[in-house]
């Protein structure tokens, strides 16, 4: 099954394997509220699989429908009907005395800890389960004592850390818990000097190696960064933090204001937007250098660049013409040519991560904004959003999704919340990911297409969330300032 | 002066002493031979002085050429500026009408001589800007802002009036050059309110020309909502954000 890498698919089959099996009627209802739920072949097997494994799960749905059918949701769970594997990840042993051990662990396995639970590839055996004896190395595995109930654990993660000649060294090993004959996987073996910041790259590096192996050979996401807006200096800037939320510092002193960070496919450029003193222009910030490096200033308003996954051209807005239409322009600023022309604001554009060929854009051209598409020469402009106010596309990695923020039901007397939804691109079928309040928007695809990173109101101010890209393990990653506009690296 | 004396003396000593000429004439400052017996001297002249200032009157901040001639003095003095040489010439720019005095003393007695320099004040400069409200204060007291609706950038009817009167009064005071701030509400989303605040912007812009404003005198920027007026979510604020807002611009 494709499940692991499109959890999207997931997320529907499984919505309509479980409604569908056991209650026609809940099916009939779905499909009202969605209206557009069209019965899947493939997902025949696994309707019967879920009807055994969720017959209490449906009495709370049943329940739930029957008394709130004003709610236009079911939440039915994180990979319902998928048989995610079960990892068991002891805490890491130290194999040295040394008194720096204690805080490197912590940092060490928390962060590894973190990384594998956010993945959505694994399911984490809580800790409660494992036995009071747990390896620190291959000789310590007991496997009768994790692969059969209450753990029941299908893989083992383990090692041990320690610091030993100014050096940090760290082993670590993945074992298949239920092949007691060979049962190693990965093994591993990592030095690098003594610092927390070394512990938590190391915790990424073998996260992502597991990940990698168990998720359907897609790379992990644990190195990867996130680069946002904070008004944490007075002032709202582009700052940077690891995509677990740590590590946050700024990178630009503009002291006016930035907005809509956008980095290079390589890294190396952060394109953004910025009042200066001639207006908003398109700034380019430098992550060798760490400074601005030049870019031509258009004149007018210039706003919401986005890359060519190749690296070799930006689309952004700009109102040089006296109204905001999409501009392409090479990664140097040179060749600027104008993309769309019509009455009513464009903006936001954003391309098609996997061929390069499609970019999506916001237009105001028939009142609210919606959601547009067009070839990256400017034909073939598509609407995709009927109804309310839609912005911020964001075209997922393997190029069949859209991320967008949403107020579907926007008008006089609607509560007219923002949320984010996905929208499959060929036949505009969408799903609403975000339910819980609050102002929500600027989705952004992580770099393996299984997370979403996006702005929330939801507790309090404007702070970045993320969630598996079916809308759970949904968590906050930055609490101080406001901070708006997520941008995910491209690996 | 001392040499000076010396030669008065040998002059003088030539006519009555001619044997002693020689010695004198070699050696007269180095060596103080032997006097002669002094022959009464003749009474000494007296000094003579005379000071004038050409231009004899000037503006403020102008200088004026400051001339003297003694003859006869051994102590020459201006007032104010102390002992001088017996005659010269010196660059002078009092701030005000200064009378200069100059004192000759000789042997012979004292000389006084002096001249005045007049400075006339410029004239005084032009009065204070009468105390009547500037540019800036018209253009804030006159000037209204123009308010949208949501997610619109096309001029409504009811600021139709406010617009014409923006536009009149910038018709007679077409040296004020202004900013036109577009800004938007707190729902929209970041991107969409800026372009839709440079919409509105563009929008008042417009208007304005198309009511005989130079479009040159007008600059126009969006805030979008990064610079709101009112920080409560009613609707009543929401209006208070949506506008087209006028900036004098100094």
């Amino acid at each position: 099954m494709m499940v692991s890498n499109l959890p999207l698919i997931t997320y529907r089959s499984t919505i309509l394997s479980f409604a569908g099996c056991i209650f026609p009627a809940a099916h009939n209802l779905f499909k009202e509220m969605h209206g557009r739920v069209t019965a899947d072949s493939r997902t025949a097997p696994m309707r019967r699989r879920c009807c055994r494994a969720l017959s209490l799960a449906l009495l709370l749905c049943c329940a739930l429908t029957t008394t709130s059918l004003a709610q236009d949701w079911v939440r039915t769970g994180s990979g319902l009907g998928v048989e995610k594997v079960r990892l068991a990840v002891p805490d890491f042993k130290p194999s040295t005395n040394d008194p720096q051990n204690a805080a490197l662990l912590k940092t060490f396995n928390d962060t590894f800890w973190g990384d594998l639970d956010n993945s959505g590839v694994v399911e984490l055996v809580s800790k409660s389960f494992y036995p009071l004896q747990t390896p620190g190395q291959p000789p310590d595995v007991i496997f009768q004592a994790w692969n059969v109930p209450p753990p029941n654990a299908a893989m083992l993660a383990f090692g041990n850390l320690g610091v030993a000649n100014g050096k940090l060294k760290i082993l670590g090993w993945l074992y298949d818990a239920k092949n007691t004959q060979s049962p190693q996987i990965l093994g591993k073996e990592y030095t690098d000097v003594p610092t927390d910041d070394a512990a938590r790259l190391i915790a990424h590096k073998f996260a992502d190696d597991i990940i990698f192996r168990l998720g359907g050979g897609i790379e992990g996401i644990a190195e990867s960064k996130i680069y946002f807006v904070s008004d944490r200096s007075g002032h709202k800037e582009i700052w940077e933090m690891d995509y677990d939320g740590a590590n946050q510092h700024q990178l630009t002193h503009q002291n006016s204001i930035s907005l809509s960070p956008r980095i290079s496919p390589d890294g190396t450029r952060l394109a953004f937007s910025s009042l200066t003193k001639s207006g908003w222009d398109i700034l380019m910030y430098s992550t060798d250098l760490n400074r601005l490096v030049s870019f031509p200033r258009y004149g007018a308003t210039n706003l919401s660049p986005s890359w060519s996954p190749d690296g070799a051209k930006l689309a952004f807005a700009s109102s040089r013409s006296g109204d905001s239409e999409i501009y392409l322009c090479d990664a140097n600023g040179g060749n600027l040519h104008r993309m769309t022309a019509n009455k009513g604001p464009d903006v936001s554009p954003a391309w098609n991560r996997k061929t390069g060929a499609q970019i999506a854009f916001v237009s105001g051209r028939t009142g609210l904004p919606q959601i547009y598409t067009m070839e990256a020469d400017g034909t073939n402009q598509q609407r995709m959003t009927d109804q309310g106010y839609a912005v911020s596309p964001n075209w997922s990695p393997n190029g069949q999704f859209l991320a967008l923020a949403w107020i579907r039901m926007y008008g006089p007397g609607e509560p007219g919340s923002s949320d984010i939804y996905l929208m499959d691109i060929a036949s505009k079928k969408w799903v609403q990911l975000t339910h819980d309040g609050g102002h929500n928007d600027f989705p952004y695809w992580s770099p393996d297409g299984r997370h979403i990173v996006f702005q929330s109101s939801r507790s309090g101010r404007e702070q970045i969330w993320m969630m598996l890209a079916d809308g759970t393990k949904l968590h906050q990653l930055t609490f101080t300032g406001r901070n708006t506009q997520p941008d995910w690296s491209w690996k | 002066m001392e040499r000076k004396n010396m030669k008065l003396q040998t002059l003088k000593t030539v006519a009555t002493v001619a044997s002693l000429a020689a010695i004198l004439m070699l050696g007269a400052c180095k060596k103080k031979a032997a006097p002669p017996p002094p022959p009464p001297p003749p009474p000494p002249p007296a000094p003579t002085a005379s000071i004038s200032v050409s231009p004899d009157t000037i503006q403020t901040g102008q200088s004026a050429t400051l001339s003297w001639q003694t003859s006869n003095a051994t102590d020459v003095s201006i007032d104010g500026m102390g002992a001088v040489q017996a005659s010269g010439s010196q660059q002078v720019s009092p701030s005000e009408s200064t009378t200069y005095h100059l004192t000759a003393k000789g042997a012979g007695g004292t000389q006084e001589a002096t001249t005045r320099l007049t400075v006339n004040q410029p004239p005084p400069p032009p009065p204070p800007p009468t105390p009547g409200p500037s540019d800036e204060d018209l253009f804030g007291q006159n000037i209204k802002d123009i308010y949208f609706d949501y997610d619109k950038s096309d001029i409504r009817p009811d600021q139709q009036g406010s617009l014409q009167g923006d536009a009149q009064f910038l018709g007679q005071h077409t040296n004020i050059n202004f900013t036109v701030e577009g800004h938007c509400d707190e729902r929209g989303s970041i991107e969409y309110n800026l372009a839709l605040g440079d919409r509105r912007a563009q929008s008042v812009k417009n208007a304005l020309v198309a009511a005989g404003v130079d479009g040159n005198r007008i600059k126009t920027i969006s805030y979008g909502k990064e610079k709101p007026f009112c920080m409560e979510h009613t609707e009543q604020c929401w209006q208070e954000n949506r506008r087209g807002h006028f900036v004098y611009q100094k």
